[in-house]
């Protein structure tokens, strides 16, 4: 590739440009890889994203591993779920405190989100074998603790040296006699965090939902899935949907306790927000336990208003619908002003988002909500499902990264499979326009032409900057600092930059107000010093008499020239 | 908070809860950063290179780059030859650097890759093109800690460039260089040592050097490889010089000998110049080794150092003391609370070594002959401690605010890493000057607690 030298002048206006530009320093191989996860959107058919897909050796990549969905993302948030590391010290070390799971455990419960517990692997466990080592450190945990569960979650090593976590659950569990249960989620596993997400999935599925049958008293009561509460959301969520009278049974996982997953499959309906770390469970409990599952977002005020109305039609009581039209009214009434306000201000301005498996989808929606444009998106682990909608997944190819990992067989639970709708109810429903289990994907709401982007790579993401000039980047804490160094803010979507929260109508309020924000602080403007704008603009030498001094008249008493700041 | 934390030590053999350490290869991807042109390259899963990078961006807020070998199952199966292969060949030709310093992982540790093969193969297959450079070090998550990784990747330096060039002792001695291995500091820590350097008027090369590389100046502009960094002929260099200035047993002192066994370069091994008498002994060996005086405005700071220890130490005398981190960095910070007529009373670190006991003994032997000090320990075990018999200040990395908020006890951050405050990125803790600054982080913790808590009657205006 490198000898074909590409003279096309890019323009803002050519995606295809602008596609090739970023792939002409590519060798061919790389080239052609990456060539198959840029794609020029079509709404009306979004064409076949390659997602999914092994990262490229060598490209600087914002992809983590399968521990970390496993143990970072899913099973992290379970704070009294007491979660042990097998492995050497670093994993375990780096999922510490480092994602923003804010919890609010009852008194008395012990938060095991502030402790990071491993198994400190040494080289003669990697000789030798670790499993002694393991089970002695869950009798210790035990001991220390006396947790309700306890989860060992697997690091590169172990699947190499061959620890048999499971067999040491298997004989922990019997010796302690509290549910102990093993994650084989080694980094290696697959080829992003995405199939950590399974992983957890499945073990959470098998171990520990469907372990307590009695359903909390409520009239309508859903669990929300792919939530993790990262600075409070999964509060403004609840909170909201308190005040409509729907009980939120659990959240997953965000701010959940054990005993709450142990009953999650006693609820009448599934929202999933996160599809791409959750559609599992979802899938799962409809399959076992009848529980049907929509999609829902509640990032955005219209998207959280959308996300009720649909919730209120599945539930189909008047009294729900009615109150919800009012909470959606009153929220409104508050959001209103300040999104007009913010809107006037920033219409029109240009944001991208590569993020995640959901966020860089329904983040989408808060910069609609005040009027700006995106200019290109793409997630850093989701599959073409979350691209291109969930009626591509018979078309998927299963590859051998992905056949490493568990498809769980479940069959409907012969005692305790009690849908909430008879398919009568839902076959009307459907007819009415109402959509079960499905995500129609990222593409279907972009722009034509619009580039989408899978795993983008720190070279793309420099090129991008480079071209489109966005006002503003939603990205990850690796890219950061590279996209303000180039003079462009960047809102960490992982952590948020420690605020938030970003969901429901109160979230969205104070994104509006952090977008505003990041828009229009001076910082940016103060990078060319007042020499270099202007060499003659120096404060001159002046005489000053005292009297003149009293009496303020000289000119630098007065208001001074820009400099700098308005630039 | 931490309410499973009780006083009641139970033994344990098994279980690491709440580490003072992190692995291997975040400390050599460190090391590399501070060499000019180097992309750091992870050889492993991309799951460890991105938890390096997104934690040292969190300590510095800067760019931190790197690339990784990407291991899926295959070849973690049949062996990274192919993924290495493929991301040098990658990285020569996207990201242009002057030189890609390899670490290997857990992962390709176990599967037993041989790094030095590969290198040689894609050498001979010119995928590293003439005129660039390849090195590497062996940093698996199960030996050491991140600092022996740190220490591991600045040997590496040291066997893959350093070379002697045959000049005679005359000819280096009439324009003699001095070595500088500055240990796992920060870059205003590194940049701080070469004013002072650059005061002293040595010729001197400091290896590695993040300055310029992981604290720049916001222009406008970002730049994948910064001016920063020890260049790849000062590091060649260095087997030229007539000594080696070495920081710190741990993270400098393996490189120091390597370059001695390598080339006959001798060294003075020191430790980190923090506080007065280790910065003093780091003035001392620059002045006798550099062959020049110490200038009036060295002598200045140092003298301000010890009008404010002389002015405050009130404040200071007697405070029962908990610190904890990497060991270079509790064993000179040790030396300095002594100093101050401060009682380290729990004096730990999570990493692992015999030198570090050995040597805490002596420097506290006859000063607080009963301060417990531990290695291979963890933050889980210091705060039981903390509930059996309590301390006036804590000192340590950011992950330590848990123990100082549950039990209100006044705390400064030190260390690495320090994910939430600011002023580890600019300014600097090594010298005299960042001696000052120790103190006043120090002074303004403990009376900040106590105009806090004291009564009424007892808050006063002046201190």
């Amino acid at each position: 590739m490198s000898e074909e030298t590409n003279t096309t002048t890019v323009t803002e206006l050519d995606p295809a440009a602008v596609k090739a530009e970023m792939l002409k320093i590519y060798p061919a191989k790389t080239a052609k890889k990456r060539g198959k996860q840029i794609i020029l959107n079509d709404p009306d058919n979004p064409p076949e994203i390659g997602a999914n897909t092994r990262t490229v050796p060598g490209i600087i990549t914002q992809r983590g591993c399968t521990y970390a969905g496993c143990r970072g993302v899913v099973m992290g948030p379970i704070y009294d779920l007491l979660q042990i590391t097998h492995g050497p010290v670093g994993c375990g070390y780096y999922a510490w405190q480092t994602r923003r799971n804010l919890v609010r455990p009852p008194e008395g419960t012990t938060n095991y989100l502030q402790y990071c517990m491993n198994t400190d692997m040494q080289e003669d466990q990697i000789v030798f074998g670790g499993e002694k080592k393991l089970a002695q450190a869950i009798r210790e945990a035990y001991a220390i603790f006396k947790p309700k569960a306890i989860a060992i979650l697997s690091t590169c090593p172990v699947g190499l040296i061959g620890d048999d976590v499971h067999a040491v659950a298997r004989q922990m569990k019997e010796e302690l006699g509290i549910n102990v249960m093993g994650f084989s989620c080694e980094g290696y596993k697959g080829v992003s965090q995405s199939a950590g997400h399974h992983i957890a999935n499945n073990g959470v599925f098998k171990n520990i939902i469907g372990l307590d049958d009695k359903p909390d008293e409520a009239e309508f009561n859903m669990n929300i899935l792919g939530e993790y509460n990262i600075g409070g959301d999964a509060w403004e969520i609840d909170t909201l949907l308190r005040k409509c009278g729907i009980h939120v049974t659990a959240t997953l996982s965000g701010d959940v306790s054990y005993d709450q997953v142990k009953k999650c499959h006693t609820v009448q309906l599934n929202g999933v927000m996160c599809h791409r770390s959750i559609n599992y469970i979802a899938e799962m409990m409809e399959k076992k336990f009848g529980i049907p599952w929509i999609k829902v977002n509640f990032i955005g005020a219209e998207a959280t208003a959308k996300t009720l109305r649909k919730i209120a039609k599945f539930f189909d009581s008047k009294k729900l619908t009615d109150r919800v039209e009012e909470v959606i009214a009153q929220e409104m009434l508050a959001l209103r002003p300040v999104r007009e306000e913010i809107k006037a201000k920033h219409k029109g301005k240009k944001a991208a988002l590569f993020v995640g498996g959901s966020r860089a989808h329904h983040y989408q929606d808060l910069f609609r909500d005040i009027g700006m444009e995106i200019v290109s998106a793409g997630y850093e682990f989701a599959h073409r499902d979350d691209y291109e909608g969930r009626k591509v997944l018979p078309t998927i190819k299963v590859d051998a990264d992905s056949r490493n990992i568990e498809e769980l067989h479940v069959e409907a639970d012969p005692e305790r499979f009690k849908p909430s709708k008879t398919p009568e109810q839902i076959a009307a429903l459907e007819a009415g326009g109402f959509n079960f289990k499905d995500y129609e994907g990222m593409m279907v709401e972009m722009k034509k032409l619009t580039l989408v982007i899978d795993d983008i790579s720190h070279h793309e993401m420099e090129k991008l900057i480079e071209i489109y000039k966005p006002d503003i980047i939603g990205s990850g804490i690796k890219d950061k600092f590279v996209i303000e160094k180039m003079g462009v803010p960047c809102k960490q979507l992982h952590s948020y930059d420690y605020s938030g929260p970003y969901a429901a109508f109160g979230g969205a309020i104070n994104f509006y107000r952090e977008v505003d924000r990041m828009l229009t602080t001076k910082v940016w403007k103060f990078i060319t010093p007042p020499w270099e704008k202007d060499p003659q603009s120096a404060t001159p030498l002046t005489h000053t008499t005292k009297t003149e001094a009293k009496n303020e008249t000289k000119a630098w008493r007065k208001p001074a020239a820009a400099d700098g700041a308005e630039g | 908070m931490l309410n499973g934390t009780t006083a009641e030590i139970k033994p344990r053999e098994a279980l690491r809860i709440n580490p003072a350490k992190t692995c291997q290869p975040i400390g050599a991807m460190y090391a590399a950063l501070g060499i000019n042109g180097c992309m750091p390259h992870s050889h492993g899963s991309q799951g460890c290179c991105s938890y390096h990078r997104s934690h040292l961006t969190r300590h510095f807020k800067e760019p931190v780059v790197a690339t990784t070998s990407s291991f899926t199952e295959g070849a973690s199966v049949f062996g990274g030859l192919a993924n290495m292969t493929q991301a040098l060949s990658n990285i020569f030709t996207i990201y242009n650097p002057k030189i890609v310093a390899v670490h290997t992982t857990c992962l390709s540790e176990v599967i037993g890759d041989d790094i030095p093969m590969m290198i040689k193969k894609a050498k001979e297959e010119k995928i590293i093109p003439d005129g660039k450079y390849v090195i590497h070090a062996n940093t698996p998550s199960f030996v050491g800690s991140h600092v022996t990784g740190f220490a591991s990747m600045v040997t590496g330096m040291v066997k893959y460039l350093a070379e002697a060039s045959g000049k005679s002792e005359a000819q280096l001695k009439a324009e003699p260089q001095l070595n500088v291995i500055p240990g796992y500091i920060d870059p205003a820590d590194m940049r701080e040592l070469k004013r002072i350097i650059k005061e002293m008027g040595v010729k001197t090369v400091m290896f590695p050097d993040t300055s310029g590389v992981l604290d720049l100046p916001q222009d406008g502009q970002y730049r994948m490889f910064p001016s920063g960094g020890a260049t790849i002929e000062e590091i060649k260099s260095s087997g030229d010089s007539v000594g080696t200035i070495a920081l710190g047993h741990f993270a400098s002192h393996p490189a120091a000998i390597e370059l001695d066994e390598k080339c006959k370069v001798p060294s003075a091994l020191l430790e980190l110049p923090y506080g007065l008498t280790n910065t003093d002994k780091f003035i001392h060996a620059l002045r006798t080794h550099g062959g020049v005086d110490v200038p009036g405005s060295i002598g200045q700071e140092r003298g301000r150092l010890l009008d404010a220890m002389s002015d405050m130490h009130q404040y200071f005398h007697g405070k029962r003391v908990a610190i904890v981190g990497d060991p270079d960095h509790v064993i000179a910070l040790t030396q300095f609370l002594v100093e101050l007529d401060m009682k380290p009373a729990y004096v730990f670190t999570g990493s692992s070594g015999k030198h570090f006991e050995q040597r805490l003994t002596e420097i506290l032997g006859n000063h607080a002959p009963d301060a417990m000090i531990k290695q291979n320990v963890d933050l889980f075990e210091l705060h039981q401690q903390i509930k059996n018999n309590p301390v006036d200040l804590i000192i340590g990395n950011t992950y330590s605010k848990y123990i100082s908020r549950v039990e209100n006890i006044p705390f400064v951050r030190f260390g690495f890493p320090v994910l939430d405050r600011m002023g580890h990125r600019y300014f600097p803790a090594v010298g005299y000057m960042g001696a000052l600054r120790l103190m006043e982080k120090i002074n303004d913790a403990l009376l900040d607690h106590k105009d806090r808590e004291c009564a009424e009657e007892n808050f006063e205006l002046i201190q």
